[in-house]
């Protein structure tokens, strides 16, 4: 019966709880769609730089991706490859070649990251084939084609059948070079990653630079699904035994990890702020509510009601009324952030500084029902808080006095 | 008979601001059950603070209020609180009732906090609106309510506790005079039918004439105690 008495108590002075539940409610739907605005941000970027730069797993030799050794290979490539396809949940594997040289055009030179590919093979791994803006992904080009991104394309001043020249060290330290010609141009939102990262075909460059046909600097991989991450990484480690060097996206680029955190971290501190701004509201409210009920609480401790129930019937009513707002709140919340994720958010008038640094235009909201919960705990919690001191107050109340008809 | 209320040498001083008001000064006094009893005099003759004494609310500068053998003024203040749940039934003049709670969970609310189950209670609050006159009214709100049926409420509310006696301090006040008449026979005939003890405070001469004894206190003294033969 407390709760109804707490619970029809919000209800007497229905503007004033109107105002309370409203507010709450749109501090918690601001928080709820910033949250997932956020976490989409930060799961699309992660997602990009899985398909584009990173592929969810990389198997190199021991050594090769601090000192990028020409000559730190692995031997035995196309039986890893094999194998590694039977594994339940990878979807795709490519091996490749990765050189540091010069692509120069007529014009002017510039340091490039080379990439040796199996063009089909790549295609089940990332998803540089979907970004070509001009020309084909090596199609078109019968002799040395090269797929060059836009940024760099700019640079040199080079178009479609353009021809570059790369100059790489081979296998015995020699400085030799080749000419090829651009098939496509790519772009990822990435301008850094488009400037620095040109893909010739695997043959053409193992023939430039005397590499072994059977060998690879890198193997990539790709799975169905983030989530079997762990699993699918314990069986290639399983297949590789201790002998190369496996690593997830998570390992490779650590700070695409920490960026889900710090979204999360960010997300929490900003609800966070909002409840304090509110919890203030709360307590000018409940301090109201004791006030002018002195006499019925008074009344109600003479006839039996001992401090803890004074003490509950407070502190039920505060979070009752926070947490009306904070559901109503989270149902607008949530409802907003399920249409944003597939009613992407359009920030193509900003976007532009934004892009250099990798991020979409477009945002698809992303809710995470854990994030729901927390939410609701955390408001149940500046109930209590809010109700604490007015508690408190109604304690002290002194039944006799109160009761006092002056 | 048994005396369910002993009080002894019993005194209220009040120390606000400089003056110091003796409001009760040692009263010697006893109730036995089933007593129907007026305690009359005039405004700030000190009805209230020793009805706020004997009913465990206000705590005495001396002496004692002992009830079915307790020294209540003894017990830990949270003892106390279960003590007058148990044992004493309020009447007050007005906010009596929970305004958010109808008549009936009015009533039935007292018995939950004495943690009686859900049967008993639902059976007892419909019998006691009855015995109360209203019934019909089991599900009204408070504010739905006369003033004369919520002091009704009220009295079905202090009897649903059991109690050992029941306390009213100027039950009356707010109410017109057919409203009076009508509460005070109410109370008259449940002090007859559960064999209830009742006290309340008064000055209305309309009440005192119901009552079977007439405790008269000026000063916070007593001046007369009279008891009288009724129909
Ligand atoms: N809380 C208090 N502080 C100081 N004086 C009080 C207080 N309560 C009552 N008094 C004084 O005690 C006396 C008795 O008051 P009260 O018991 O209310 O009388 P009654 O109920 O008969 O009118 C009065 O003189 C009143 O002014
Ligand atoms: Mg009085």
């Amino acid at each position: 019966m407390l709760l109804s008495i707490s619970w029809r108590n919000i209800w007497r002075n229905k503007v004033r709880s109107l105002v309370i539940i409203f507010s709450v409610a749109l501090g918690i739907f601001a928080g709820v769609l910033a949250g997932a605005f956020f976490k989409g941000l930060a799961n699309q970027r992660i997602q990009k730089v899985i398909n584009t730069e990173l592929s969810f797993m990389q198997i190199h030799n021991p050594g090769f991706e601090q000192s990028s050794d020409f000559a730190n290979f692995i031997g035995n490539a196309q039986n890893i490859e094999d194998s590694l396809l039977k594994i339940p949940n990878i979807t795709g594997v490519t091996r490749r070649m990765i050189v540091q040289g010069m692509a120069a055009s007529a014009e002017t030179a510039a340091g490039v990251l080379i990439s040796g590919v199996f063009p089909k093979d790549e295609k089940t791994v990332t998803t540089i084939s979907k970004k070509i803006i001009d020309g084909e992904y090596f199609d078109g080009i019968k002799r040395n084609p090269v797929v060059i991104g836009k940024k760099l394309a700019e640079k040199l001043n080079v178009k479609v059948r353009s021809k570059i020249v790369i100059t790489i060290q081979d296998i015995e330290n020699n400085i030799t070079s080749g000419a090829f010609r651009v098939a496509g141009i790519f772009s990822t939102d990435n301008n850094m990653f488009d400037e620095s990262n040109i893909y010739v075909r695997f043959n053409d460059i193992q023939k430039l630079t005397n590499f072994p046909v059977n060998a690879t600097h890198e193997i990539a991989i790709n799975i169905n699904d983030d989530e079997n991450l762990s699993g699918i990484l314990a069986s290639v480690k399983e297949l590789t035994g201790n002998k190369l060097d496996v690593k997830t996206w998570k390992e490779l680029s650590p700070e695409m990890s920490y960026l889900t955190e710090s979204m999360d971290m960010f997300m929490y501190i900003f609800i966070i702020i909002i409840l304090l701004a509110l919890l203030f509201g709360i307590i000018n409210t409940m301090l109201m509510v004791v006030m002018e009920r002195t006499k019925e609480i008074g009344m109600l401790m003479a006839i039996g009601m001992n401090k803890l129930r004074v003490f509950s019937m407070i502190v039920l009513e505060s979070v009752l009324l926070s947490l009306t707002g904070g559901v109503v709140g989270i149902i607008i919340g949530a409802i907003s952030s399920k249409i944003g994720e597939t009613h992407p958010i359009d920030l193509s008038m900003w976007a532009q500084g934004y892009q250099q640094l990798g991020y979409d235009a477009f945002v698809y909201t992303q809710l995470d029902p854990s994030m729901l919960i927390k939410i609701t705990i955390l408001v149940i919690i500046t109930g209590v808080i809010a109700a604490i001191y007015p508690a408190y107050k109604a304690l002290k109340n002194d039944p006799a006095d109160a009761l006092r008809i002056e | 008979m048994n005396n369910v209320i002993e009080i002894k040498g019993l005194t209220k001083i009040y120390n606000s601001s400089e003056i110091k008001v003796k409001a009760v000064d040692g009263i010697d006094i006893n109730f036995k059950e089933g007593e129907f009893t007026a305690v009359v005099g005039p405004s700030g003759s000190g009805k209230t603070t020793f009805l706020n004494m004997l009913g465990g609310l206000d705590r005495p500068t001396e002496g004692e209020v002992i009830i079915g053998g307790v020294d209540v003024w003894k017990l830990s203040s949270r003892k106390l609180i279960d003590f007058r749940m148990n044992n004493i039934g309020f009447v007050f003049q007005s906010y009596n009732l929970i305004p958010v709670l109808t008549a009936g969970e009015n009533v039935e609310f007292i018995m939950q906090l004495q943690g009686r189950p859900k049967k008993e209670r639902e059976v007892r609050t419909k019998e006691l609106l009855e015995a109360v006159g209203i019934g019909d009214r089991i599900k009204s709100r408070p504010s739905k309510l006369s003033g004369g049926q919520q002091q009704r409420v009220a009295v079905a509310r202090a009897l649903a506790s059991k109690p050992e006696f029941i306390l009213a301090d100027e039950p009356t006040a707010n109410l017109d005079s057919a409203a009076t008449v009508g509460l005070l026979e109410l109370m008259s005939q449940m002090n007859k039918k559960f064999n209830t003890t009742f006290i309340f405070a008064t000055h209305d001469q309309r009440v005192m004439d119901k009552a079977r004894r007439i405790v008269t206190i000026e000063d916070g003294k007593i001046l007369k105690d009279e008891y009288f033969e009724r129909e």
